[in-house]
Protein backbone atom coordinates (compact mmCIF):
# COMPACT_ATOMS: atom_id res chain seq x y z
CA UNK A 1 0.00 0.00 0.00
CA UNK A 2 1.68 3.22 0.94
CA UNK A 3 4.72 1.00 1.30
CA UNK A 4 4.73 0.80 -2.21
CA UNK A 5 5.35 4.26 -2.62
CA UNK A 6 8.12 4.57 -0.65
CA UNK A 7 9.48 1.67 -2.59
CA UNK A 8 8.72 3.27 -5.84
CA UNK A 9 10.08 7.06 -5.38
CA UNK A 10 9.37 7.86 -8.88
CA UNK A 11 6.41 6.05 -11.01
CA UNK A 12 5.99 7.26 -14.60
CA UNK A 13 2.40 5.97 -16.32
CA UNK A 14 1.66 6.49 -20.00
CA UNK A 15 3.89 9.89 -20.09
CA UNK A 16 3.35 12.12 -23.07
CA UNK A 17 4.75 15.68 -23.81
CA UNK A 18 3.26 17.92 -26.81
CA UNK A 19 5.00 21.23 -27.53
CA UNK A 20 3.12 24.07 -28.65
CA UNK A 21 3.66 23.47 -32.20
CA UNK A 22 2.29 20.13 -32.09
CA UNK A 23 5.24 18.17 -31.74
CA UNK A 24 5.33 15.00 -29.42
CA UNK A 25 8.63 14.47 -27.37
CA UNK A 26 7.89 11.89 -25.37
CA UNK A 27 4.72 9.47 -26.61
CA UNK A 28 3.62 7.52 -23.83
CA UNK A 29 6.37 6.00 -21.25
CA UNK A 30 6.13 4.27 -18.29
CA UNK A 31 9.29 3.03 -15.93
CA UNK A 32 9.52 3.29 -12.05
CA UNK A 33 12.80 3.96 -10.07
CA UNK A 34 12.88 2.25 -6.35
CA UNK A 35 14.70 4.10 -3.62
CA UNK A 36 18.41 4.42 -3.75
CA UNK A 37 18.88 3.25 -6.73
CA UNK A 38 20.34 5.70 -9.85
CA UNK A 39 18.56 5.13 -12.76
CA UNK A 40 19.84 6.72 -16.37
CA UNK A 41 17.47 7.70 -19.25
CA UNK A 42 19.94 7.10 -22.33
CA UNK A 43 19.20 8.31 -25.94
CA UNK A 44 20.38 10.34 -28.89
CA UNK A 45 20.25 13.99 -28.87
CA UNK A 46 16.16 14.26 -29.56
CA UNK A 47 15.20 11.11 -27.96
CA UNK A 48 13.43 13.43 -25.84
CA UNK A 49 15.51 12.92 -22.02
CA UNK A 50 14.77 16.35 -20.96
CA UNK A 51 11.47 16.42 -22.47
CA UNK A 52 11.14 13.67 -19.67
CA UNK A 53 12.86 14.96 -16.91
CA UNK A 54 11.71 18.32 -16.94
CA UNK A 55 8.19 17.00 -16.59
CA UNK A 56 9.34 14.95 -13.42
CA UNK A 57 10.99 17.87 -12.30
CA UNK A 58 7.35 19.39 -12.39
CA UNK A 59 8.29 22.54 -14.92
CA UNK A 60 5.31 21.90 -16.39
CA UNK A 61 2.39 19.77 -16.51
CA UNK A 62 2.35 16.72 -18.71
CA UNK A 63 -0.11 16.22 -21.89
CA UNK A 64 -1.21 12.60 -20.78
CA UNK A 65 -0.43 10.21 -18.48
CA UNK A 66 0.66 10.09 -14.40
CA UNK A 67 3.63 11.00 -12.58
CA UNK A 68 4.69 10.34 -9.27
CA UNK A 69 7.88 11.49 -7.31
CA UNK A 70 7.49 10.65 -3.88
CA UNK A 71 4.36 9.83 -4.03
CA UNK A 72 2.93 12.85 -4.88
CA UNK A 73 2.11 15.07 -8.38
CA UNK A 74 5.73 16.79 -8.73
CA UNK A 75 3.55 19.87 -10.74
CA UNK A 76 0.51 20.08 -8.63
CA UNK A 77 1.71 19.64 -5.39
CA UNK A 78 5.27 21.01 -6.26
CA UNK A 79 4.97 22.64 -2.25
CA UNK A 80 5.23 18.59 -1.09
CA UNK A 81 7.78 17.44 -3.60
CA UNK A 82 10.47 20.29 -3.83
CA UNK A 83 11.95 20.49 -0.27
CA UNK A 84 12.98 16.86 -1.12
CA UNK A 85 14.24 17.13 -4.71
CA UNK A 86 17.78 18.24 -5.87
CA UNK A 87 17.94 19.52 -9.86
CA UNK A 88 21.00 20.17 -11.73
CA UNK A 89 19.47 21.36 -15.30
CA UNK A 90 21.59 20.23 -18.92
CA UNK A 91 22.46 23.74 -18.94
CA UNK A 92 23.29 26.60 -15.91
CA UNK A 93 21.24 29.28 -15.52
CA UNK A 94 22.63 31.32 -12.79
CA UNK A 95 23.44 35.27 -13.03
CA UNK A 96 27.00 35.63 -14.55
CA UNK A 97 27.62 38.67 -12.60
CA UNK A 98 27.10 36.78 -9.49
CA UNK A 99 30.27 35.15 -7.73
CA UNK A 100 30.13 31.31 -7.09
CA UNK A 101 29.83 32.13 -3.16
CA UNK A 102 27.40 34.38 -3.86
CA UNK A 103 25.38 31.87 -6.22
CA UNK A 104 25.51 29.52 -3.23
CA UNK A 105 24.34 31.37 -0.51
CA UNK A 106 21.57 32.71 -2.09
CA UNK A 107 20.22 28.90 -3.19
CA UNK A 108 21.10 27.99 0.13
CA UNK A 109 18.15 30.71 1.24
CA UNK A 110 15.79 28.91 -0.90
CA UNK A 111 16.43 25.45 0.48
CA UNK A 112 14.81 23.81 3.11
CA UNK A 113 17.65 22.39 5.55
CA UNK A 114 20.57 23.61 3.29
CA UNK A 115 23.93 22.53 4.38
CA UNK A 116 26.93 25.70 4.68
CA UNK A 117 27.18 26.65 1.33
CA UNK A 118 31.00 26.30 1.38
CA UNK A 119 30.87 22.54 2.34
CA UNK A 120 28.92 21.63 -1.05
CA UNK A 121 31.27 24.11 -2.95
CA UNK A 122 34.51 21.75 -1.58
CA UNK A 123 32.56 18.70 -2.21
CA UNK A 124 32.63 19.35 -6.33
CA UNK A 125 36.11 20.80 -5.66
CA UNK A 126 35.27 24.27 -5.87
CA UNK A 127 36.65 25.87 -2.94
CA UNK A 128 38.84 27.93 -4.41
CA UNK A 129 36.48 29.72 -7.01
CA UNK A 130 34.01 30.86 -4.14
CA UNK A 131 35.15 34.31 -5.44
CA UNK A 132 35.07 34.06 -8.54
CA UNK A 133 32.44 36.09 -10.86
CA UNK A 134 30.57 32.86 -12.72
CA UNK A 135 30.96 34.21 -16.10
CA UNK A 136 33.91 33.81 -15.09
CA UNK A 137 34.17 29.83 -14.71
CA UNK A 138 34.84 27.17 -17.63
CA UNK A 139 31.90 25.03 -18.70
CA UNK A 140 33.04 22.18 -16.62
CA UNK A 141 33.70 24.23 -13.47
CA UNK A 142 29.48 25.65 -14.27
CA UNK A 143 28.09 22.15 -14.06
CA UNK A 144 30.12 21.18 -10.78
CA UNK A 145 28.50 24.27 -9.84
CA UNK A 146 25.10 23.09 -10.58
CA UNK A 147 25.76 19.63 -9.23
CA UNK A 148 26.64 21.47 -6.01
CA UNK A 149 23.48 23.73 -5.80
CA UNK A 150 21.48 20.60 -6.52
CA UNK A 151 23.25 18.51 -3.49
CA UNK A 152 22.47 21.61 -1.04
CA UNK A 153 19.34 20.87 0.34
CA UNK A 154 20.73 16.89 0.86
CA UNK A 155 17.61 15.72 -1.25
CA UNK A 156 15.77 12.26 -0.91
CA UNK A 157 15.79 12.19 -5.03
CA UNK A 158 18.28 13.98 -7.90
CA UNK A 159 17.67 14.66 -11.17
CA UNK A 160 20.71 15.21 -13.55
CA UNK A 161 20.16 16.02 -16.38
CA UNK A 162 23.90 15.58 -18.86
CA UNK A 163 25.80 16.01 -15.36
CA UNK A 164 28.90 15.44 -17.18
CA UNK A 165 28.71 16.68 -20.19
CA UNK A 166 31.33 19.35 -20.48
CA UNK A 167 33.61 17.73 -17.97
CA UNK A 168 37.15 16.59 -18.58
CA UNK A 169 37.65 12.76 -17.93
CA UNK A 170 38.88 13.50 -14.73
CA UNK A 171 35.79 15.81 -13.49
CA UNK A 172 33.70 13.01 -15.02
CA UNK A 173 35.46 10.52 -12.80
CA UNK A 174 34.86 12.83 -9.76
CA UNK A 175 31.00 13.71 -10.68
CA UNK A 176 30.60 9.54 -11.01
CA UNK A 177 32.42 8.86 -7.65
CA UNK A 178 29.76 11.92 -5.91
CA UNK A 179 26.98 10.09 -7.54
CA UNK A 180 27.73 6.64 -6.61
CA UNK A 181 28.46 7.67 -3.09
CA UNK A 182 25.33 9.60 -2.24
CA UNK A 183 23.39 6.80 -3.70
CA UNK A 184 25.26 4.53 -1.19
CA UNK A 185 23.68 6.93 1.35
CA UNK A 186 20.08 5.96 0.05
CA UNK A 187 19.59 9.17 -2.17
CA UNK A 188 17.55 8.18 -5.44
CA UNK A 189 19.32 9.42 -8.45
CA UNK A 190 17.83 9.87 -11.83
CA UNK A 191 19.93 11.05 -14.78
CA UNK A 192 20.02 11.69 -18.63
CA UNK A 193 22.96 10.81 -20.66
CA UNK A 194 24.45 9.99 -23.94
CA UNK A 195 27.03 8.90 -22.72
CA UNK A 196 27.38 4.95 -22.28
CA UNK A 197 30.12 4.28 -20.18
CA UNK A 198 28.27 6.59 -17.64
CA UNK A 199 25.20 4.86 -17.25
CA UNK A 200 27.57 1.48 -17.66
CA UNK A 201 29.39 2.55 -14.75
CA UNK A 202 26.70 4.60 -12.67
CA UNK A 203 23.47 3.37 -13.42
CA UNK A 204 21.86 0.48 -11.21
CA UNK A 205 19.02 0.36 -14.00
CA UNK A 206 18.54 2.27 -17.28
CA UNK A 207 15.95 2.76 -20.13
CA UNK A 208 17.28 3.60 -23.42
CA UNK A 209 14.85 6.41 -25.39
CA UNK A 210 14.21 7.03 -29.12
CA UNK A 211 12.01 9.22 -30.21
CA UNK A 212 9.63 9.69 -27.08
CA UNK A 213 9.43 6.34 -26.54
CA UNK A 214 11.62 3.74 -24.41
CA UNK A 215 13.06 1.26 -26.48
CA UNK A 216 14.43 -1.16 -24.01
CA UNK A 217 14.91 -0.60 -20.09
CA UNK A 218 16.74 -3.22 -17.48
CA UNK A 219 19.94 -3.02 -15.73
CA UNK A 220 23.05 -3.17 -17.99
CA UNK A 221 23.43 -6.84 -18.23
CA UNK A 222 19.64 -7.21 -18.98
CA UNK A 223 19.94 -4.49 -21.85
CA UNK A 224 23.34 -6.24 -23.20
CA UNK A 225 21.96 -9.32 -22.85
CA UNK A 226 18.68 -8.25 -25.45
CA UNK A 227 21.57 -7.88 -27.85
CA UNK A 228 23.46 -10.62 -29.61
CA UNK A 229 27.46 -10.26 -30.43
CA UNK A 230 28.73 -9.90 -33.55
CA UNK A 231 31.53 -10.86 -36.40
CA UNK A 232 31.99 -8.84 -39.22
CA UNK A 233 34.84 -9.55 -41.56
CA UNK A 234 35.65 -9.70 -45.25
CA UNK A 235 35.18 -12.00 -47.87
CA UNK A 236 37.85 -12.04 -50.44
CA UNK A 237 36.94 -11.60 -54.05
CA UNK A 238 35.04 -14.81 -55.67
CA UNK A 239 34.28 -16.09 -52.35
CA UNK A 240 30.31 -15.86 -51.27
CA UNK A 241 28.13 -15.87 -48.04
CA UNK A 242 26.93 -19.16 -49.59
CA UNK A 243 30.55 -20.82 -49.62
CA UNK A 244 30.27 -20.02 -45.48
CA UNK A 245 29.36 -23.34 -43.59
CA UNK A 246 25.31 -23.63 -43.08
CA UNK A 247 25.33 -20.29 -40.51
CA UNK A 248 22.54 -21.44 -38.48
CA UNK A 249 24.61 -24.82 -38.03
CA UNK A 250 27.22 -21.91 -36.43
CA UNK A 251 24.72 -20.67 -34.35
CA UNK A 252 24.23 -17.25 -35.93
CA UNK A 253 20.85 -16.00 -35.48
CA UNK A 254 21.16 -13.51 -38.81
CA UNK A 255 23.58 -12.01 -41.49
CA UNK A 256 24.15 -9.01 -42.98
CA UNK A 257 25.91 -7.76 -46.16
CA UNK A 258 27.35 -4.91 -47.33
CA UNK A 259 29.85 -5.62 -50.52
CA UNK A 260 32.47 -7.74 -49.49
CA UNK A 261 31.46 -7.36 -45.74
CA UNK A 262 29.89 -9.77 -43.68
CA UNK A 263 27.87 -9.36 -40.75
CA UNK A 264 26.89 -12.08 -38.22
CA UNK A 265 24.94 -11.99 -35.32
CA UNK A 266 25.05 -14.61 -33.15
CA UNK A 267 24.08 -15.23 -28.84
CA UNK A 268 26.39 -18.49 -29.08
CA UNK A 269 29.83 -16.25 -29.91
CA UNK A 270 32.50 -18.53 -29.09
CA UNK A 271 30.87 -21.33 -31.01
CA UNK A 272 30.34 -19.12 -34.36
CA UNK A 273 33.84 -17.65 -34.42
CA UNK A 274 35.01 -21.14 -33.82
CA UNK A 275 33.03 -22.83 -36.41
CA UNK A 276 33.62 -19.51 -38.91
CA UNK A 277 37.64 -19.87 -38.09
CA UNK A 278 37.99 -23.37 -39.08
CA UNK A 279 36.26 -22.63 -42.02
CA UNK A 280 38.72 -20.80 -42.97
CA UNK A 281 41.24 -22.34 -41.84
CA UNK A 282 40.36 -25.28 -43.53
CA UNK A 283 39.67 -23.16 -46.97
CA UNK A 284 43.22 -21.23 -46.49
CA UNK A 285 41.16 -17.80 -46.86
CA UNK A 286 41.91 -15.16 -44.99
CA UNK A 287 39.33 -13.28 -43.45
CA UNK A 288 40.27 -9.73 -43.43
CA UNK A 289 39.30 -6.46 -40.81
CA UNK A 290 37.80 -9.25 -38.97
CA UNK A 291 36.18 -8.36 -35.78
CA UNK A 292 34.96 -10.64 -33.10
CA UNK A 293 32.84 -8.26 -30.25
CA UNK A 294 30.68 -9.24 -27.42
CA UNK A 295 27.22 -7.36 -27.18
CA UNK A 296 27.69 -4.21 -24.87
CA UNK A 297 25.49 -1.48 -24.18
CA UNK A 298 26.67 0.40 -27.02
CA UNK A 299 26.12 -2.20 -29.40
CA UNK A 300 22.78 -2.52 -27.68
CA UNK A 301 22.55 1.49 -27.99
CA UNK A 302 23.63 1.67 -31.71
CA UNK A 303 21.15 -1.27 -32.66
CA UNK A 304 18.41 0.50 -31.30
CA UNK A 305 19.05 3.59 -33.41
CA UNK A 306 20.09 1.13 -36.39
CA UNK A 307 16.86 -0.49 -36.08
CA UNK A 308 14.72 2.99 -36.29
CA UNK A 309 16.58 3.63 -39.90
CA UNK A 310 17.15 -0.21 -41.13
CA UNK A 311 13.64 0.08 -43.59
CA UNK A 312 15.41 3.30 -45.00
CA UNK A 313 18.73 1.54 -45.96
CA UNK A 314 19.91 0.78 -49.55
CA UNK A 315 22.62 -1.76 -51.06
CA UNK A 316 22.02 -3.34 -47.64
CA UNK A 317 20.98 -7.24 -47.42
CA UNK A 318 19.39 -8.68 -44.00
CA UNK A 319 17.85 -12.26 -43.40
CA UNK A 320 17.06 -13.37 -40.09
CA UNK A 321 17.18 -17.17 -38.94
CA UNK A 322 13.77 -18.81 -37.20
CA UNK A 323 15.79 -19.05 -33.05
CA UNK B 1 4.33 3.04 7.17
CA UNK B 2 6.36 6.22 8.28
CA UNK B 3 5.79 9.66 7.06
CA UNK B 4 9.48 10.75 5.90
CA UNK B 5 10.31 14.39 6.82
CA UNK B 6 12.85 16.19 7.24
CA UNK B 7 14.44 17.51 10.24
CA UNK B 8 15.37 20.69 8.80
CA UNK B 9 13.32 23.31 9.35
CA UNK B 10 11.42 24.52 5.67
CA UNK B 11 12.05 27.90 3.92
CA UNK B 12 8.86 30.02 4.10
CA UNK B 13 8.44 32.49 1.24
CA UNK B 14 9.92 35.39 3.31
CA UNK B 15 13.03 33.86 3.61
CA UNK B 16 13.38 32.57 -0.14
CA UNK B 17 12.26 35.85 -1.22
CA UNK B 18 14.87 37.43 0.95
CA UNK B 19 18.10 35.55 0.16
CA UNK B 20 16.85 35.73 -4.08
CA UNK B 21 16.07 39.68 -3.07
CA UNK B 22 19.60 40.17 -1.58
CA UNK B 23 21.38 38.81 -4.94
CA UNK B 24 19.56 40.72 -6.97
CA UNK B 25 20.30 43.71 -4.64
CA UNK B 26 23.99 42.49 -5.59
CA UNK B 27 23.40 42.29 -9.45
CA UNK B 28 21.65 45.84 -9.57
CA UNK B 29 24.53 47.29 -8.16
CA UNK B 30 26.62 45.60 -10.83
CA UNK B 31 24.83 46.56 -13.38
CA UNK B 32 26.53 50.13 -14.15
CA UNK B 33 24.27 51.03 -17.03
CA UNK B 34 20.80 50.54 -15.21
CA UNK B 35 22.18 51.52 -12.32
CA UNK B 36 22.95 55.32 -13.44
CA UNK B 37 19.66 55.54 -15.56
CA UNK B 38 17.74 54.59 -12.66
CA UNK B 39 19.64 56.56 -9.85
CA UNK B 40 20.17 60.10 -12.22
CA UNK B 41 17.18 60.32 -15.01
CA UNK B 42 14.53 60.65 -12.11
CA UNK B 43 16.63 63.85 -10.58
CA UNK B 44 17.37 64.93 -13.60
CA UNK B 45 14.10 65.44 -15.35
CA UNK B 46 12.18 67.07 -12.57
CA UNK B 47 14.54 70.38 -13.56
CA UNK B 48 13.01 70.64 -16.74
CA UNK B 49 9.55 69.94 -15.04
CA UNK B 50 10.27 73.10 -12.98
CA UNK B 51 11.12 74.88 -16.28
CA UNK B 52 8.12 73.82 -17.55
CA UNK B 53 6.32 75.27 -14.56
CA UNK B 54 7.54 78.79 -15.23
CA UNK B 55 5.05 78.72 -18.27
CA UNK B 56 2.10 77.61 -17.17
CA UNK B 57 -0.50 79.22 -14.65
CA UNK B 58 -0.40 77.06 -12.16
CA UNK B 59 -2.65 79.26 -9.45
CA UNK B 60 -5.68 78.56 -11.57
CA UNK B 61 -4.92 74.85 -11.01
CA UNK B 62 -4.56 75.03 -7.29
CA UNK B 63 -0.98 74.45 -7.68
CA UNK B 64 2.72 75.80 -7.14
CA UNK B 65 6.06 74.50 -8.38
CA UNK B 66 6.28 72.36 -5.58
CA UNK B 67 3.11 70.45 -5.94
CA UNK B 68 4.07 70.00 -10.01
CA UNK B 69 7.36 68.97 -9.80
CA UNK B 70 7.23 66.52 -6.68
CA UNK B 71 4.74 64.32 -8.27
CA UNK B 72 6.53 64.21 -11.42
CA UNK B 73 9.49 63.26 -9.75
CA UNK B 74 7.92 60.11 -8.03
CA UNK B 75 6.36 59.08 -11.63
CA UNK B 76 10.20 59.51 -12.83
CA UNK B 77 11.12 57.55 -10.21
CA UNK B 78 8.31 54.59 -10.45
CA UNK B 79 9.34 54.99 -14.73
CA UNK B 80 13.10 54.78 -15.25
CA UNK B 81 14.05 53.08 -11.37
CA UNK B 82 11.49 50.45 -11.20
CA UNK B 83 9.66 49.92 -14.11
CA UNK B 84 12.43 50.07 -16.86
CA UNK B 85 15.10 48.70 -14.95
CA UNK B 86 12.68 45.74 -14.07
CA UNK B 87 11.73 44.91 -17.54
CA UNK B 88 15.62 44.61 -18.60
CA UNK B 89 16.54 42.28 -15.12
CA UNK B 90 13.81 40.27 -15.91
CA UNK B 91 14.62 39.48 -19.47
CA UNK B 92 18.21 39.10 -18.70
CA UNK B 93 17.48 36.50 -16.20
CA UNK B 94 15.45 34.43 -18.58
CA UNK B 95 17.98 34.38 -21.29
CA UNK B 96 20.59 33.28 -18.69
CA UNK B 97 18.12 30.60 -17.83
CA UNK B 98 18.11 32.12 -14.15
CA UNK B 99 14.17 32.11 -13.97
CA UNK B 100 14.04 28.78 -15.34
CA UNK B 101 16.86 27.60 -12.59
CA UNK B 102 14.81 28.90 -10.02
CA UNK B 103 11.50 27.15 -10.98
CA UNK B 104 13.26 23.74 -10.34
CA UNK B 105 13.10 24.71 -6.56
CA UNK B 106 11.20 25.39 -3.51
CA UNK B 107 10.13 29.45 -4.71
CA UNK B 108 6.39 29.82 -6.18
CA UNK B 109 6.57 32.00 -9.64
CA UNK B 110 4.74 34.80 -7.63
CA UNK B 111 7.69 34.47 -4.85
CA UNK B 112 10.22 34.56 -8.18
CA UNK B 113 9.16 37.53 -9.74
CA UNK B 114 8.12 39.35 -6.42
CA UNK B 115 11.57 38.44 -5.26
CA UNK B 116 13.49 39.83 -7.88
CA UNK B 117 11.48 43.07 -7.99
CA UNK B 118 12.09 43.54 -4.15
CA UNK B 119 15.60 45.75 -4.89
CA UNK B 120 14.39 47.91 -7.68
CA UNK B 121 10.75 48.60 -5.90
CA UNK B 122 13.04 49.51 -2.65
CA UNK B 123 15.52 51.80 -4.64
CA UNK B 124 12.37 53.39 -5.94
CA UNK B 125 11.32 54.04 -2.48
CA UNK B 126 13.86 55.30 -1.42
CA UNK B 127 14.60 57.89 -4.24
CA UNK B 128 10.76 59.01 -3.46
CA UNK B 129 11.36 59.83 0.04
CA UNK B 130 14.49 61.62 -0.98
CA UNK B 131 12.58 63.60 -3.75
CA UNK B 132 10.18 64.78 -1.62
CA UNK B 133 12.53 65.45 1.48
CA UNK B 134 14.38 67.41 -1.55
CA UNK B 135 11.61 69.20 -2.90
CA UNK B 136 10.20 69.82 0.77
CA UNK B 137 13.52 72.07 1.28
CA UNK B 138 14.27 73.02 -2.28
CA UNK B 139 11.08 74.55 -3.23
CA UNK B 140 9.50 75.29 -0.36
CA UNK B 141 6.96 72.38 -0.45
CA UNK B 142 4.79 72.66 2.75
CA UNK B 143 4.15 68.92 4.66
CA UNK B 144 1.67 67.31 2.55
CA UNK B 145 -2.00 67.87 3.78
CA UNK B 146 -3.56 64.13 3.27
CA UNK B 147 0.29 61.88 3.56
CA UNK B 148 -1.70 58.64 3.49
CA UNK B 149 -3.25 59.56 -0.06
CA UNK B 150 0.92 59.97 -0.95
CA UNK B 151 1.64 56.82 1.06
CA UNK B 152 -1.13 54.73 -0.95
CA UNK B 153 -0.50 56.28 -3.94
CA UNK B 154 3.07 55.62 -4.10
CA UNK B 155 2.88 52.62 -2.35
CA UNK B 156 -0.06 51.21 -4.99
CA UNK B 157 2.43 52.93 -8.17
CA UNK B 158 5.83 50.39 -6.87
CA UNK B 159 3.02 47.27 -7.30
CA UNK B 160 1.55 48.65 -10.35
CA UNK B 161 4.95 49.24 -11.97
CA UNK B 162 6.40 45.62 -10.63
CA UNK B 163 3.50 44.20 -12.24
CA UNK B 164 3.77 45.91 -15.61
CA UNK B 165 7.19 45.26 -16.18
CA UNK B 166 6.87 41.64 -15.61
CA UNK B 167 3.67 42.21 -17.94
CA UNK B 168 6.22 44.09 -20.79
CA UNK B 169 8.83 41.79 -20.49
CA UNK B 170 6.42 38.69 -21.37
CA UNK B 171 6.76 40.56 -24.80
CA UNK B 172 10.39 41.06 -24.79
CA UNK B 173 12.44 38.55 -26.56
CA UNK B 174 15.84 39.84 -25.49
CA UNK B 175 18.01 41.75 -23.39
CA UNK B 176 18.32 44.33 -26.69
CA UNK B 177 14.90 44.84 -26.91
CA UNK B 178 14.39 45.64 -23.61
CA UNK B 179 15.98 49.06 -24.30
CA UNK B 180 13.08 49.80 -26.87
CA UNK B 181 9.56 47.50 -24.93
CA UNK B 182 9.17 50.22 -22.23
CA UNK B 183 9.02 52.97 -24.38
CA UNK B 184 5.52 53.34 -25.14
CA UNK B 185 4.76 53.21 -21.45
CA UNK B 186 7.54 55.90 -20.34
CA UNK B 187 6.20 58.65 -23.25
CA UNK B 188 2.51 57.97 -22.63
CA UNK B 189 3.05 58.65 -18.95
CA UNK B 190 5.17 61.54 -19.31
CA UNK B 191 2.76 62.73 -21.54
CA UNK B 192 -0.81 61.82 -20.34
CA UNK B 193 -0.29 60.97 -16.82
CA UNK B 194 -0.26 64.83 -15.24
CA UNK B 195 3.69 64.74 -14.90
CA UNK B 196 4.66 67.34 -17.39
CA UNK B 197 1.52 69.00 -17.80
CA UNK B 198 -1.06 68.94 -14.70
CA UNK B 199 -4.66 66.93 -15.53
CA UNK B 200 -6.07 70.30 -14.27
CA UNK B 201 -4.40 72.45 -17.31
CA UNK B 202 -5.63 69.97 -19.98
CA UNK B 203 -9.28 70.13 -21.80
CA UNK B 204 -11.62 68.43 -20.00
CA UNK B 205 -12.23 65.47 -22.55
CA UNK B 206 -8.45 64.68 -23.00
CA UNK B 207 -8.22 65.13 -19.46
CA UNK B 208 -10.85 62.29 -18.54
CA UNK B 209 -8.93 60.03 -20.99
CA UNK B 210 -5.73 60.45 -19.48
CA UNK B 211 -6.90 59.89 -15.93
CA UNK B 212 -7.40 56.36 -17.10
CA UNK B 213 -3.80 55.68 -18.18
CA UNK B 214 -1.63 53.48 -15.91
CA UNK B 215 0.38 56.15 -13.68
CA UNK B 216 -2.00 59.21 -13.40
CA UNK B 217 -3.49 57.82 -10.33
CA UNK B 218 0.00 57.63 -8.97
CA UNK B 219 0.48 60.83 -9.57
CA UNK B 220 -3.04 62.29 -8.74
CA UNK B 221 -2.75 60.73 -5.51
CA UNK B 222 0.94 61.98 -4.43
CA UNK B 223 -0.45 65.23 -5.56
CA UNK B 224 -3.55 65.18 -3.48
CA UNK B 225 -1.83 63.92 -0.83
CA UNK B 226 -0.21 67.40 -0.82
CA UNK B 227 -2.74 69.74 -1.72
CA UNK B 228 -5.48 68.01 0.79
CA UNK B 229 -7.76 68.73 -2.96
CA UNK B 230 -9.28 65.59 -3.55
CA UNK B 231 -12.73 64.38 -2.63
CA UNK B 232 -13.42 61.24 -1.55
CA UNK B 233 -14.97 60.13 -4.92
CA UNK B 234 -11.53 61.05 -6.67
CA UNK B 235 -9.06 59.24 -4.57
CA UNK B 236 -11.84 56.39 -4.87
CA UNK B 237 -11.66 56.66 -7.90
CA UNK B 238 -7.75 56.48 -8.98
CA UNK B 239 -7.22 53.78 -6.45
CA UNK B 240 -9.46 51.83 -8.54
CA UNK B 241 -7.72 52.69 -11.67
CA UNK B 242 -4.64 51.83 -10.25
CA UNK B 243 -5.75 48.30 -8.78
CA UNK B 244 -7.38 47.69 -12.21
CA UNK B 245 -4.60 47.96 -14.16
CA UNK B 246 -2.41 45.91 -11.73
CA UNK B 247 -5.28 43.11 -12.16
CA UNK B 248 -4.67 43.62 -15.75
CA UNK B 249 -1.28 43.37 -15.75
CA UNK B 250 -1.13 40.41 -13.43
CA UNK B 251 -3.47 38.53 -15.24
CA UNK B 252 -1.22 39.05 -18.61
CA UNK B 253 1.57 37.43 -16.80
CA UNK B 254 -0.08 34.85 -15.74
CA UNK B 255 -1.40 34.46 -19.61
CA UNK B 256 1.89 35.74 -21.28
CA UNK B 257 5.08 35.57 -19.12
CA UNK B 258 7.85 32.95 -20.74
CA UNK B 259 10.06 31.43 -18.14
CA UNK B 260 12.74 30.10 -20.35
CA UNK B 261 13.67 32.15 -23.99
CA UNK B 262 12.25 30.56 -27.18
CA UNK B 263 14.66 28.07 -28.68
Amino acid sequence: MENNGHEHVIEVTDLRRVYGGGFEAVSGISFSVRRGEIFALLGTNGAGKTSTVELLEGLAPPAGGRIRVLGHDPYTERALVRPRTGVMLQEGGFPSELTVAETARMWAGCVSGARPPAEVLALVGLESKAGIRVKQLSGGQRRRLDLALALLGDPEVLFLDEPSTGLDAEGRRDTWELVGALRDRGTTVLLTTHYLEEAENLADRLAIMHEGRIAVTGTPAEVTATQPSRISFELPEGYFVGDLPPLGELGVTGHETDGRTVRLRTRELQRSATGLLLWAERARVELRRLDVRSASLEEAFLGIAEDASAGRATGTTTKEYAA
Amino acid sequence: MSTVVKGAALTTPLSRMTALARAELTLLGRTRGALVAALFVPLVLPVSVRSAAREMDLAEAGLNTGTLVLPAAVGFSLLFAVYSVLVGSFVVRREELVLKRLRTGELRDVEILAGSALPAALTGLVQCLLLAAGCSVLLDLSAPSAPHLAVLGLLLGLVLCAALAAATASFTRTGESAQVTPMPLLLVSMMGSGMFVPLELLPDRVASVCELLPLTPVVTLVRGGWTGDLSGAEALGAVATAVAWTVLAVFAVRRWFRWEPRR
